[in-house]
C-alpha cells in the first residue's frame, strides 16, 4: 500500500520512524549471570542483581558487548570507543531497581543504514541513527490474579539492543521491508533470533503526516507494535488518524499511543505533558565503557557474509535473478539450503527453481519455512542429478519430488522401488512408437496430409504406453522419423 | 589488664600465644556491650553467633595458618550486608530485612578469623553527620564535657561503630565513609579512622548512599590497628566494577616508615571563617609534630574548597535519589498497602524513611530533573573534576595534606539539629577528599577545654595508603592522645 493519503483537502504523505528493541543473544544477563531460557518458571531466571537486593552491583557482560558492536558493524555503522551506561529513573513493579540502566547520550552504535527492497524492484536506504544497550524489565502479569498484578523477574536485565532508525520511511509497506530486513541481518549475525511472537524483538512506531515536501509535522509513537502485520494494520490506522484530525482542523497533540490488538485501533496512553521525567544521570556503579581496536577487529573479523552482499554473490556468481536472489537470502538458513544444495557442482538456476517453487512454495502452503523441510539438501540434489543425467524425465521428477516430500525418502531409493527410471534404450522407444502408429493408421494419414498438430498426439500416445518413462527428447526425435515414413 | 581495652594487636598475639582464648575476649565484649545498652550503639548485638565464631576459632588454634584478625571480635556497621544477620542501613524500610548473602568487606574479615559482635547504628542509609536520623534511635558518645552531663553525639554517619570502639565494646569496627562518615567521628569519639582511596574496598553487598563516593573503612583505636584491619578489607572484587585491580600493600609495614623529608602540605583554604581558635591551635600542634619528625610543611593552595559543600550536597543527593528508588515495598522490606499501586508507593516510602533522607531525595530528583540537569549535576560534575584537579597539583608539591578533621568537637544531642545546613558543614574538612576519591585517616590529636578530642586529618595520593598510614603513625607518637571517655567497659 502507498504512504500517500488523498484527504478531502489534498495529498498526505506519511513519515515514519521505528525503534526496534531487540533482544539480545547471550547465555547470561547484561549485567548479571543469571542465566536466560525462554519459557523458563517464573522468577527461576533471577539473581539477587535482577532483584535489586541492597547492595547489589552490575557487572557488564562482555558478550553482549561483542553482540552490540557486531550487530553495529552488521549495519555499516560507526562504532563509538567511548560509551556510556545511564540510569533511566522511573518506578514500575517490574523494574526493581527503580532505573533501568541503558545508555543515553553516549550510545555504543552510532550512524548506519540498512537498504530495503521495494516492490518496483529498486533498493532505498533508511538510516539506523544509534543502537544502544539496555536493560530489559521483567513481567507484570495482571491477569493471574482478581485484584493483584504478579511480577516475574526472569526478564528483568536481560540484555537488549534498542535500534533507532531515522524517519526515512515513506509507507507501511517500507516500515514492514525495514523491520523483516533488519531482523534478517540480527539472525545472519546471530544476535538475535528475532522471534517477533516470543517478543524477543518489539517495535514502537514513531509516524506523522505533513504535505509532500513540507517539513515534518507532530509525531506521534505507538508502543509495543509486535508483529510486522500488527505494525502495518497500526500504521494505516494511525495515518489515517491524524489525516482525519487534520483535514478537520485540528492538531495532532504529541503522544504516545497504545496499540489495541483485538479492535485495531490506537489508543492514546500519556500525552507530552504527562511524559515521564526520566532524570538520566550515569551509572556511578559502572566505568565509561571504552572499546580497543584489536577488540572490535577481532569483532568485525567474525562477521558473516550478510544478506546484501550474498545476494549480489548469488546474482554474479550463480546468474541467478535479483528476486530468486532474494528470496533464497531473505533467511539464512535457505541460503545455507541452498547452497548445500548446489554443493559446488549443481545447476544453480535449476536447483534455486527447485528450492524456491516446489521446497519453499510446498513447506510455505503449511506456513513453515526451509527449517521445517522433510527433503534434505542432499536429497534434493540427488533429484537434480536424476533429472541431469536423464535418469527421469521431467514429470516423473515431479512426481518424485511429490513422494519425497511425502515421505522424506531419498530421489534414488523412489526412483528404484517404483521403477521411475527413464527408458533411453532407442530399441525399446521404437517398438512402442511403432505400436502406436499401428493403432493410429487414420491419425497416421491425417498426419502426412499437413496435419502437424497430431504430433503432440502422437508423444502423448507414446509416453503414455512408456507409462511416462520414456525420455522425451529421444521420443520426440524417433517419432520425427517414423511418423516422415 | 582488661580485655575490653585490649588493641587489636595485642589481641592478635595474645590469641595466638594461647594466653587468651577467642571465647574470653569475645564474652568479655559481649558483656561489655550488655553493660552500655544506653548508648545504642547497636542495632542487633549477636552474642551467639559472635560465641559460635570465638570457639570455632579457638578449636582450630594451632591447626593450619592464622588469619590475620584470628579470633579479634568487631563491630559492624549496620549497611554491610551479613548473611543470616538483620540488616537495616538504620532505616524503618529495611527494619527485619536479613540478607541472603555477605557482603565482600565482611566476608574478607571472616575470612580473616574475625567474629562479629553485631551491627552498629549508623545514620539511616548513612545521611548525617552526627547518628540523629536512624530509625532506631541515636547514638550517645561515650565521652561527657568535663561538668556537664548532657549526651553528645558521636559523629556520623559511621556512630555506632566510633561510639563502640571508644567506649571498649569493641577493639575495632567497620564503618562507610560517602563525606566524612568515617573521619568525622573518629574525631568525635577520640579514635582512629581511615577511609582508604575509592575502589580500594570492594562495595558489593554495601547498601548504597551515594555510589560514586561511598568506601568502606576502619575504626580503631591506634593507628596499627586500623591497618590490620584495612588489609583484611581491602582488594579487588570483580562483583564491583568500580573496585581497583591492584595489589593490597602490607600497611602494618608501612607504619615504621620514617616520615624525614616527607613534605606536608597546609591548604591555606582550609582556614575557614569562624574555626575555632581551639582548632587551629591543633592544626599548629599537628605542624609542629610533623616539623619535628623531619618532615617539610609546605603552603599548598586548593582553590575550589569553597565549592566543595554544595558539589557534595548535589552529587550525593542526586546518586542517593536513584540508589534508593529499590526500596519500594514490592520485594523487600516494609510495604505499606494502599489502594493503588501510587498510594502503596507512596504510603511505603513515607512511612519508611526518616526526614533526612527524604531531604536528599528530594534535593536529588529535583537536581535530576529536565530543565535543571545542566545547571546543577553537570555543573557540579565539573567543579568535582576541579576539586579533584586542585588535589592533583598540590600533590606535585608535597605527599600528605594535613588538616583538621571536623571544625569543632562534637556536640550535644538536639544542638544544631534544626539547621540542616550547619549539620552539612561538620563535613567541610572531609568531603573535599571523598569528592576525589582520596585516602583519608582521623587521628585523635588533642582535647579541647571542656574536654572533647579533637582529630587531626591526613590526606594521601591515590592509593597510597602506605604513606597515609606512616604519617599517621608519626601523627599519634606526638599527640600521645591518652585521654579516655567517660563512658567506658571496664
Amino acid at each position: 500500500m502507498s504512504g500517500i493519503i488523498e484527504g478531502s483537502t489534498g495529498t498526505w504523505e506519511m513519515v515514519i520512524g521505528l525503534e526496534v528493541h531487540a533482544q539480545v543473544t547471550a547465555n547470561s544477563k547484561l549485567f548479571s549471570g543469571a542465566p536466560i531460557t525462554f519459557g523458563g518458571e517464573p522468577n527461576t531466571q533471577v539473581n539477587l542483581v535482577d532483584a535489586a537486593m541492597p547492595g547489589m552491583l552490575p557487572v557488564l557482560n562482555d558478550y553482549c558487548v561483542e553482540q552490540a558492536i557486531k550487530t553495529g558493524l552488521g549495519l555499516g555503522a560507526e562504532i563509538n570507543r567511548l560509551s556510556v551506561f545511564e540510569r533511566k529513573n522511573y518506578f514500575y513493579p517490574d523494574l526493581p531497581q527503580g532505573y533501568q540502566i541503558s545508555q543515553y547520550a553516549h550510545p555504543i552504535v552510532g550512524k548506519g543504514e540498512i537498504e530495503i527492497d521495494l516492490p518496483d524492484g529498486t533498493v532505498k536506504a533508511i538510516g539506523v541513527t544509534r543502537l544502544h544497550l539496555e536493560q530489559d524489565a521483567g513481567k507484570s502479569l495482571h491477569d493471574q490474579h482478581a485484584s493483584k498484578t504478579f511480577v516475574d523477574l526472569n526478564r528483568s536485565g536481560q540484555a537488549l539492543m534498542e535500534i533507532v532508525s531515522e524517519p526515512d520511511m515513506r509507507s507501511a509497506d517500507e516500515a514492514a521491508a525495514y523491520v523483516r530486513k533488519l531482523r534478517t541481518i540480527l539472525r545472519y549475525l546471530g544476535t538475535c533470533d528475532g522471534n517477533m511472537d516470543e517478543g524477543s524483538m518489539r517495535c514502537d512506531v514513531n509516524l506523522s503526516m505533513r504535505r509532500p515536501g513540507e517539513p515534518f509535522g507532530t509525531r506521534c509513537e505507538i508502543k509495543n507494535v509486535n508483529s510486522v502485520r500488527y505494525i502495518q494494520a497500526a500504521i494505516e490506522y494511525e495515518a489515517r488518524r491524524q489525516v482525519d484530525v487534520l483535514e478537520e482542523g485540528g492538531k495532532i497533540a504529541q503522544e504516545t499511543r497504545q496499540w489495541d490488538t483485538r479492535q485495531h485501533v490506537t489508543r492514546s496512553m500519556r500525552s507530552k505533558e504527562e511524559a515521564f521525567d526520566y532524570r538520566y544521570f550515569p551509572d556511578p556503579d559502572l566505568l565509561p565503557l571504552e572499546l580497543d581496536e584489536a577488540m572490535i577487529e577481532r569483532v568485525r573479523h567474525s562477521l558473516p557474509e550478510l544478506p546484501d552482499a550474498k545476494k549480489k554473490r548469488f546474482i554474479s556468481v550463480y546468474g541467478l535473478s535479483p528476486y530468486d536472489a532474494g528470496v533464497l537470502v531473505a533467511e539464512q538458513t535457505r541460503a545455507e539450503f541452498y547452497e548445500r544444495v548446489l554443493a559446488g557442482k549443481r545447476d544453480p538456476k535449476v536447483a534455486a527453481n527447485w528450492l524456491i517453487t516446489e521446497l519453499l512454495g510446498g513447506l510455505n502452503k503449511g506456513g513453515h519455512d526451509i527449517d521445517a523441510s522433510p527433503i534434505s539438501a542432499d536429497n534434493l540434489g540427488e533429484l537434480i542429478d536424476l533429472l541431469a543425467d536423464n535418469t527421469i524425465s521431467g514429470r516423473i521428477a515431479k512426481d518424485v519430488f511429490a513422494e519425497m516430500f511425502a515421505t522424506g525418502k531419498g530421489a534414488a531409493a523412489i526412483v528404484e522401488e517404483k521403477g521411475l527410471r527413464q527408458v533411453t534404450d532407442t530399441g525399446a522407444i521404437d517398438v512402442v512408437i511403432d505400436a502406436v502408429i499401428a493403432k493410429n493408421q487414420d491419425k497416421l494419414a491425417e498426419y502426412r496430409a499437413g496435419k502437424d498438430k497430431l504430433f503432440g498426439f502422437f508423444v502423448g500416445q507414446v509416453m503414455k504406453e512408456s507409462g511416462g518413462k520414456a525420455n522425451p527428447a529421444m521420443v520426440n526425435q524417433a517419432l520425427k522419423a517414423k511418423l516422415a515414413g | 589488664m582488661s580485655l575490653t581495652h585490649l588493641t587489636i594487636a595485642e589481641s592478635v598475639k595474645k590469641l595466638e600465644s594461647g594466653e587468651i582464648s577467642s571465647a574470653e575476649l569475645t564474652e568479655a565484649h559481649v558483656r561489655a556491650i550488655e553493660g552500655a545498652r544506653a548508648l545504642n550503639a547497636f542495632i542487633v548485638e549477636t552474642p551467639e553467633l559472635a560465641m559460635d565464631q570465638a570457639r570455632a576459632v579457638d578449636a582450630r588454634h594451632g591447626k593450619g595458618e592464622r588469619g590475620v584478625l584470628e579470633g579479634v571480635p568487631l563491630a559492624i556497621k549496620d549497611l554491610f550486608c551479613t548473611k543470616g544477620v538483620q540488616t537495616t542501613a538504620g532505616s524503618k524500610i529495611l527494619e527485619g530485612f536479613v540478607p541472603p548473602y555477605e557482603s565482600t568487606v565482611t566476608a574478607n574479615l571472616w575470612r580473616d578469623g574475625a567474629v562479629m559482635l553485631g551491627k552498629a547504628n549508623l545514620d539511616e542509609f548513612a545521611m548525617g553527620s552526627s547518628n540523629i536520623t536512624s530509625a532506631y534511635g541515636p547514638v550517645e558518645s561515650p565521652w561527657r564535657r568535663q561538668g556537664d552531663n548532657r549526651p553528645l553525639v558521636p559523629g556520623g554517619s559511621s556512630g555506632g561503630s566510633a561510639a563502640a570502639v571508644a567506649a571498649r565494646l569493641a577493639p575495632g569496627a567497620t564503618g562507610t565513609d560517602t563525606g566524612g562518615s568515617i573521619r568525622q567521628p573518629a574525631a568525635f569519639c577520640g579514635i582512629v579512622g581511615i577511609k582508604p582511596t575509592y575502589g580500594r574496598c570492594s562495595r558489593w553487598g554495601t547498601i548504597a548512599f551515594a555510589s560514586s563516593l561511598d568506601q568502606a573503612g576502619a575504626f580503631a583505636r591506634t593507628v596499627e590497628d586500623t591497618a590490620i584491619m584495612l588489609g583484611s578489607m581491602a582488594g579487588y572484587d570483580p562483583q564491583d566494577s568500580t573496585s581497583i585491580d591492584l595489589p593490597v600493600p602490607d600497611y602494618r609495614a608501612a607504619l615504621g616508615r620514617s616520615v624525614k623529608g616527607l613534605r606536608i602540605g597546609i591548604p591555606k583554604e582550609y582556614r575557614v571563617d569562624g574555626m575555632s581558635g581551639e582548632i587551629d591551635k591543633l592544626w599548629r600542634d599537628g605542624e609542629a609534630w610533623f616539623r619535628d619528625a623531619g618532615a617539610e610543611i609546605v603552603e599548598i593552595s586548593l582553590p575550589h574548597t569553597r565549592y566543595a559543600l554544595a558539589t557534595y550536597y548535589i552529587v550525593a543527593p542526586a546518586e542517593c535519589s536513584s540508589n534508593l528508588a529499590r526500596y519500594d515495598g514490592v520485594r523487600y522490606g516494609l510495604r505499606v498497602p494502599g489502594k493503588d499501586l501510587t498510594e502503596q508507593y507512596e504510603a511505603t516510602r513515607a512511612q519508611g524513611f526518616g526526614a533526612e533522607v527524604k531531604r536528599r531525595i528530594l534535593i536529588g530528583t529535583y537536581v535530576l530533573s529536565a530543565g535543571y540537569f545542566d545547571a546543577y549535576y553537570i555543573k557540579a560534575q565539573k567543579v568535582r573534576a576541579l576539586i579533584a584537579r586542585d588535589f592533583s597539583n598540590a600533590f606535585k608539591s608535597c605527599d600528605l595534606i594535613l588538616t583538621p578533621t571536623a571544625p569543632s568537637a562534637a556536640f550535644a544531642l538536639g544542638e544544631k539539629t534544626d539547621d540542616p545546613i550547619a549539620m552539612y558543614l561538620n563535613d567541610v574538612f572531609t568531603v573535599p577528599a571523598s569528592l576525589a576519591g582520596l585516602p583519608g585517616i582521623s587521628v585523635p590529636a588533642g582535647l579541647d577545654s571542656s574536654g572533647l578530642p579533637l582529630g587531626l586529618q591526613l590526606i594521601g595520593r591515590p592509593f597510597d595508603e602506605e604513606t597515609v598510614f606512616a604519617g599517621a603513625a608519626a601523627l599519634e607518637k606526638a599527640a600521645v592522645f591518652t585521654a579516655v571517655p567517660q563512658i567506658m567497659a571496664v
